[in-house]
């Protein structure tokens, strides 16, 4: 390699690992802003603030959710398997909204702990399954805790 | 071997090496498309949550994966151009400039096509779709730096800085759903014990990929054809090129 030719390639790397710590700390100090939610634990150590609108992002707790009869407001409680923040939500519902579910909500958390959202966004796993493995896999668990009432 | 790297970056030899082997890997592109969709439209079975919805994955993945590719490509001619000063390399960047722009473009919009049904919304700005859309300007701007200078050499050393500088932008789209909490969902685990998706929805996929690899090869060499001809306009080689058609 010549000289001329080794300065270049020098220039170069230079020029890309600079750019690339300039990124890292850049993003590094912006690290909360860049969250798009934040988790029911983080809201219970009191990361994000009371009062003002956050989104927050867990698991629709099972068994959690009631309607209000003759409206449209839903209650439910979000969890992250640590925390849990109960929430109320009025509007329409994103298709693949179910206990178990995980969601995304954007409100206020009000003074008593409430959350209050007016938008509820579904948030889809990574995973893919052919409905007729999940139907097995049902039916093998339901075997098996009928296997384990008729031991007890 | 080595004889015949460097007879293939004089542009009167790659001109027609590429004229050569485009139309083949169009045709083969064309079909390994074919057997993609029907694996993945008509082969694939539903998926238990999404059901059929999820098929969109069929092109918004490839076109995805594409996009950070193409990139990467871009920026490795643009570094290879910037050090061996090398003239086939700046024009390399130069046509893979548009074609990454569109494999962007359409990942945002099956990507945004896929949010509505599922999430109950066509945009957020969460860190993968934000990164993404700058990607898009990444690609648009290097077109514009590219073609800003009267002279063709300027705006190729210019605009391959700024491929350099966008490069920190693909890790980040990467690693943007693991790093920070997103509405988009982590990483699918494809092999393994402990895979997330099975075979009968992967294999379709890796034939959509394989697809669009061969497409973008396709059409690289197509647009390296018309960027030789423009860079080389003022050539004897050219000249007789235009005498004889």
């Amino acid at each position: 390699m010549t000289p001329t030719r080794r300065r270049r390639l020098v220039i170069v790397i230079a020029m890309v690992v600079g750019v690339a710590i300039a990124a890292g700390l850049g993003l590094q100090a912006f690290r909360n802003n860049l969250l798009y939610y934040f988790t029911p634990s983080q809201v219970a150590a009191g990361d994000a603030h009371a009062g003002q609108r956050f989104r927050m992002g867990g698991l629709v707790a099972m068994g959690s959710v009631r309607r209000t009869p003759g409206s449209m407001t839903v209650h439910f409680t979000l969890t992250d398997m640590k925390d849990s923040i109960p929430i109320t939500y009025t509007g329409i519902l994103p298709d693949l909204f179910r206990e178990g579910q995980g969601i995304v909500v954007y409100g206020t958390l009000e003074k008593n702990g409430q959350f209050v959202a007016d938008q509820v966004l579904a948030k889809h796993d990574s995973k893919y399954m052919p409905p007729e493995v999940t139907a097995a896999m049902q039916k093998a668990m339901q075997a098996q805790q009928a296997a384990v009432k008729g031991a007890s | 071997m080595f004889i015949w790297f460097h007879k293939l970056a004089s542009p009167p030899y790659f001109y027609k090496f590429a004229g050569r082997l485009s139309p083949w890997l169009a045709w083969l592109s064309l079909l390994v498309i074919i057997a993609g969709l029907y694996g993945g439209l008509w082969l694939a079975p539903p998926d238990y949550q999404q059901g059929d919805g999820f098929r969109i994955m069929y092109v918004h993945v490839p076109n995805a994966w594409m996009s950070l590719l193409v990139y990467t490509v871009m920026a490795m001619a643009a570094a290879i151009g910037l050090i061996w000063r090398m003239k086939l390399a700046h024009a390399v960047s130069a046509a893979a400039a548009p074609l990454g722009a569109s494999f962007t473009f359409l990942a945002l919009v099956t990507g945004s096509l896929w949010g509505k049904p599922m999430w109950g919304t066509y945009w957020v700005w969460d860190a993968r779709l934000t990164s993404e859309l700058i990607l898009l300007f990444l690609y648009l701007g290097y077109m514009v730096l590219n073609r800003a200078f009267d002279d063709r050499r300027t705006g190729d050393r210019a605009s391959a800085i700024l491929a350099l500088v966008g490069m920190v932008n693909i890790p980040i789209i990467h690693y943007s759903v693991k790093w920070w909490n997103t509405l988009h969902q982590g990483p699918t685990v494809f092999f393994g014990p402990r895979a997330d998706i099975p075979p009968s929805m992967y294999i379709p996929l890796f034939i959509m990929v394989a697809g669009f690899m061969l497409y973008f090869a396709a059409f690289i060499l197509k647009r390296l054809q018309v960027e030789i001809l423009q860079r080389e306009r003022n050539t004897a080689w050219v000249r007789e090129l235009a005498e004889k058609s």
